[in-house]
């Protein structure tokens, strides 16, 4: 069964809603209608490991991305008076074409073209690894911007002083320059970290059921709008909120380590 | 002095930043145990012909002989001979993320191999001798200029170098603070140590230096003991120099 009449619900309800106003009455039919009948909850539940799969995925590709991209672009712009090795020259070509394509172009339509030209998933896994790509390969440009803004914050000296005690350019990246970028770039990452997660609502296009297309099924097989989205609204809500204090305790914890 | 004891050897080092010619030929041998310090006007190339030494800047023409190793050489590998070069610069550039203790330890336990153990126990003695042993757990900004200066020594020596540079150590610093940073520095070329440090502190070049090197305009413009130069300059320029800053 995938419809109940507002009616035969009404006779079933318990007694304290018989007695309540129509509206109210209403309301709870569709809360009921939403979440409980035919256990549709764990619509939303499936749907959440959808979008908490895509997410991380997503997350950990962009910063690896953006990772090598920024360090392409701070090396390239470290040459101020000689020329760079031919070498970076072809890399930053690439990353400058990268992030132009990337940051010109709407989401959306990089998940059309990925979904429908380039990759053509057939299964279920293929449409999550479909998904994770193109949202990590989106979100890789904006965290190489993020990143290259840390990495040439940190003064040069510092580069200078890793360098001359012997570490080579990965070892004082590593040991010296990007602990002291991730102090400065936190907030930004963690603004990309939301966009990010919220971004992952239109895989659905793609035919992955993440939350958001799970809200959309239920609307179309309860009728009703209001309840489904707003409840998906309050559940993105939660779980935004819930990486904005995740990110302010990460904060906290790497600025008491300097004074 | 004879040659086999020739740290550095210099040849024809040139260095251009685009156009501009910085360093325009310099042979220079460097001594173990000599002490040579580095005078002259702003601009006349000393802090480029110092970071050319450790190959911060690279030359655009001659060679540099590090223990015998040209390091010019493409096929040679910099950062093991960075390890026998320590630097100091005139920001001290400290690393602000870790206490003084890793600030000294990181290199030689990243780089040497050392323990942990083996590496504050080292680290601990250096600090004994500079007198910031209570300072090991504090951070770089806990600390007053002349402290960092020190610690920045102690932190290129704890890779127990066989040259130490000096790219003007006390020019940021108070003057009240010059002088720790200097006694530490003569302790350190009484014991030994090859130093070659640029400087505008005539004292410390006078009483400390073995040869004074007097670039201009790119060239050493002249050479010798202490006693040469400050007490009996050959050149206009040498003179008008010493003018200013006597």
């Amino acid at each position: 069964m995938t419809f109940m009449s507002f009616s035969s619900w009404l006779e079933t309800a318990p007694a304290w809603v018989q007695g309540l106003p129509g509206g109210l009455q209403n309301f709870i039919f569709q809360l009921f209608q939403t979440f409980v009948f035919a256990d549709r909850w764990k619509l939303f539940a499936n749907g959440l490991k959808i979008t908490f799969i895509v997410t991380l995925g997503a997350l950990a590709l962009g910063v690896i991305i953006g990772l090598v991209l920024a360090i392409i672009r701070t090396l390239y712009c470290s040459y101020t008076v000689n020329k760079p090795p031919f070498i970076l020259r072809v890399l930053n070509v690439f990353t400058e074409t990268y992030l132009t394509v990337i940051r010109g172009t709407p989401m959306m339509v990089q998940l059309l073209i990925m979904g429908f030209v380039i990759f053509v998933p057939k299964t279920e896994i293929g449409c999550i690894v479909c998904g994770i790509l193109t949202l990590g390969i989106n979100s890789g440009a904006y965290v190489a911007e993020i990143i290259r803004s840390g990495l040439m914050s940190i003064d040069r000296g510092q580069t200078e002083a890793g360098r001359s005690l012997g570490f080579n350019y990965a070892q004082t990246m590593f040991y010296i320059i990007i602990p002291q970028a991730v102090k400065n770039i936190l907030p930004a990452l963690g603004n990309e970290m939301i966009t990010l997660l919220k971004d992952t609502s239109l895989v659905s296009v793609i035919a992955l059921r993440d939350v958001t297309k799970q809200a959309q099924n239920i609307q179309s097989l309860t009728y009703n709008a209001l309840v489904p989205y707003i409840s998906l609204a309050a559940i993105y809500l939660v779980l935004v909120v819930g990486l904005t204090k995740l990110l302010a305790v990460f904060e906290r914890r790497l600025r008491k380590s300097e004074h | 002095m004879n040659t086999d004891d020739i740290v550095i050897k210099v040849e024809g080092l040139k260095k251009a930043f685009g156009d501009a010619e910085v360093l325009k030929g310099i042979d220079l041998d460097i001594h173990s145990g000599e002490v040579v310090v580095v005078i002259g006007a702003s601009g006349s190339g000393k802090s480029t012909f110092l970071r050319c030494l450790n190959c911060l800047e690279d030359p655009t023409g001659g060679c540099i002989y590090f223990d015998g190793v040209d390091l010019a050489d493409v096929s040679v590998d910099i950062n093991i001979h960075r390890q026998n070069m320590g630097m100091v610069f005139q920001h001290f550039n400290l690393f602000p993320h870790m206490t003084v203790l890793r600030n000294m330890t990181i290199a030689p336990i990243k780089l040497k191999g050392l323990s942990e153990k083996e590496a504050s126990d080292k680290a601990y003695e250096l600090l004994k001798r500079v007198g910031l042993e209570d300072r090991a757990d504090a951070y770089p900004s806990q600390l007053s200029g002349g402290q960092k200066q020190r610690i920045a020594i102690v932190r290129a020596l704890a890779m127990e170098p066989k040259v130490m540079l000096f790219d003007e150590p006390t020019s940021a610093l108070d003057p009240e603070m010059v002088g720790e940073v200097l006694d530490v520095m003569k302790a350190l070329a009484n014991d030994g140590m090859t130093m070659v440090v640029v400087t505008h502190e005539m004292g410390f070049a006078r009483e400390v230096g073995d040869r004074i090197l007097f670039m201009d305009d790119g060239v050493i413009g002249e050479q010798g003991t202490p006693e040469e130069v400050f007490d009996n300059p050959q050149s206009e320029r040498l003179r008008s120099f010493l003018a200013k800053v006597l």
